[in-house]
């Protein structure tokens, strides 16, 4: 089969990439529209920019939602990794189904679910539903995403590297630090990428286990968009859209690299011999 | 490669001779710690995301009452065996029965696994086109169409849906649109209908889709379809042949993907879909937050797992044999 692009091929892409983007698009557009009205066009203007400023409500859900993600991405990274290895290198152990069972079904559950569910748990030991059990529930749906995105990379991992240190003498624990981790660092950084969007992006799990006073810039969004199109949304949106595509693909061009420089290395330690 | 960590044979049992720890599995310290590394995941997920199962169980299986928490009987601990015993009495199924005696719970039910069912279809019928072409394209451009595939998903399902509401309201960007080439001069009430929701659906889900199809498309051997084109075979029938079974393994995982979570979707039915869409997620939502009877969305939720813990367990078997399979 020829390889290159047919004229169907080409259709199917361009129209599938334009449904994709298109709405996006039309949303930063139109964040830009002078004119109140969402449909007409009344001029370059980025009066709802600076009016964001000013609306102290989604400052400070905003702040909310960004002290969540960082500090339940981080701790979703460490216990996340921690389950890809029990996933991978733990061999065979009592209850291992029920492990992987967890790891990958809250990848597909319905949020309601998760949400209601943490939210009952949260009622039932008496803790009082804030920043705190946002921050709890945030960490265990995150987690599962992170520990198969370690996974993936610890499973295509060549074991003789970490063989070969340890019959140099070197501890499992420092070969641990020294050979397995700057290998899985690059899936380790992503996983930490896709638990902090995956946190600051969250609505419904959030409007289950959050209480007063831990309002998150998504459910500001929700309540708002409820009442209907504003410009001063879109402007929120693109802001956070901005955001997350800058970090995505600063992102996928340092893996890149790292896994160039990496291959590069493997390539000269191979030469050298 | 492999001459260079292929080790001297004296060398294993040297190290195997320094001490009882080198020579253990790498990073498979034995003993405590092994269950230390095992334990801490472990007993965060059975806590925070097995535990409370077993509570939604639990309260859907008690009574709504006025108080706090809203339903009763509360596991009294402290009462020992008589609290043990009327707890359990306490329990009763009327929550069960209610979801199946008033129609709006079944009709969710139906009517969930069918708008999820035709999203997953059309969502298959967009993106395998897409997912082909992408495996077709230039190797040297296939990172940046992957790339371009996997952003919207980076981008919140909220925004996603807010950006459909701008397009399809009655005097949205579609009906400006229309009306202009006149195409239409009456506007199309697309929003707050199911075909809102089919077009939310598909639109979101429809990285989940395009990924796992473009996988095993990629990875097809070409020659197959060189050595049918050799033997005579038209295009169309190389492709129906042999291009399409080898594709099933990203055919399944795509539509698993969309489906399972689709089926309880509440963001995408509630924005998109006004009152006269019936989805099981936002008939939970309502509710809770708007009836605040614990008791019966604990029940729906029940239900609902039950719908979907045979799709789950299958999309979790296939999970872990494609696992198995890399191992």
């Amino acid at each position: 089969m020829r390889n290159g692009l047919s004229s169907i091929n080409l259709v199917a892409l361009t129209f599938g990439f334009a449904f994709l983007y298109l709405p996006i698009v039309l949303l930063v557009i139109y964040s830009f529209n002078a004119s109140q009205l969402v449909t007409v066009w009344g001029g370059f203007s980025t009066r709802w920019y600076v009016s964001l400023w000013h609306n102290e409500q989604l400052l400070e859900a905003a702040w909310v939602t960004l002290r969540v993600g960082l500090i339940s991405a981080t701790l979703a990274t460490a216990l996340g990794t921690l389950g890809a290895i029990t996933l991978v290198r733990m061999g065979r152990f009592r209850g291992r189904t029920l492990f992987s069972g967890m790891v990958y079904a809250p990848l597909v559950m319905p949020e309601v679910i998760t949400g209601l569910s943490m939210l009952l748990l949260f009622v039932a030991v008496g803790l009082d539903r804030g920043f705190f059990t946002l921050m709890l529930a945030h960490v265990t749906f995150s987690m599962c995403f992170v520990a198969v995105v370690v996974q993936s990379r610890l499973v295509s991992f060549d074991r003789s590297l970490e063989e070969a240190a340890q019959d140099l003498g070197c501890p499992p624990v420092k070969t641990f630090f020294v050979v397995t981790l700057p290998i899985i660092l690059p899936a380790i950084v992503s996983g930490w990428m896709l638990a902090f969007t995956l946190s600051i992006d969250d609505l419904v799990i959030s409007q289950f286990t959050t209480g007063p006073g831990a309002t998150t810039l998504p459910m500001r969004i929700y309540s708002s968009v409820r009442l209907g199109v504003k410009p001063e949304i879109n402007a929120v949106c693109t802001i956070l859209i901005a955001i997350v595509t800058t970090g995505v693909i600063i992102a996928s061009i340092a893996t890149k690299r790292a896994e160039n420089e990496r291959l590069r290395a493997e390539r000269a330690a191979a030469a050298g011999r | 490669m492999t001459d260079v960590l292929t080790p001297d044979p004296e060398a294993p049992r040297a190290v195997a001779a320094a001490g009882p720890q080198a020579a253990a599995e790498p990073l498979g310290a034995g003993g405590w710690k092994r269950w230390l590394l095992i334990g801490i995941p472990y007993l965060w997920l059975l806590a925070l995301f097995l535990a409370p199962f077993a509570i939604v169980l639990k309260i859907s299986l008690s009574q709504t009452t006025i108080a706090q928490p809203p339903y009763e009987p509360v596991l009294d601990l402290a009462a020992g065996w008589q609290g043990l015993v009327d707890f359990v009495s306490g329990l009763h199924l009327e929550n069960y029965s209610i979801l199946f005696e008033d129609e709006i719970y079944v009709a969710s039910y139906l009517s969930s696994l069918k708008i999820a069912a035709i999203s997953t279809l059309l969502a298959l019928l967009i993106a395998y086109p897409m997912a082909y072409g992408m495996a077709r394209a230039p190797r040297s451009i296939r990172p940046t169409l992957l790339m371009a595939v996997i952003l919207p998903f980076w981008t919140s399902l909220l925004i996603r849906v807010y950006a459909w509401i701008g397009i399809l309201n009655p005097d949205g960007l579609l009906n400006a649109f229309l009306m202009w080439t006149g195409a239409i001069s009456e506007p199309l009430y697309i929003m707050n209908t199911e075909t809102a929701v089919y077009i939310g659906i598909v639109y979101s889900y429809l990285p989940f889709m395009v990924l796992p199809l473009y996988s095993s498309l990629e990875k097809l051997d070409e020659t197959l379809l060189e050595a049918a084109a050799d033997l005579g075979s038209p295009p169309w029938r190389a492709f129906w042949q042999i291009t399409v079974p080898l594709s099933l393994p990203g055919v399944v995982a795509g539509c698993f993907l969309v489906f399972i979570p689709a089926v309880g979707e509440f963001v995408i039915p509630d924005l998109l879909g006004g009152s006269e869409t019936l989805m099981i997620g936002k008939t939970l939502y309502n509710e809770f937050f708007l009836n605040r009877d614990w008791p019966v969305s604990s029940a729906i939720a029940v239900l609902l797992l039950l719908v979907l813990v045979v799709p789950i367990a299958i999309y979790n078997n296939v999970q872990a044999k494609e696992l198995g399979g890399k191992a």
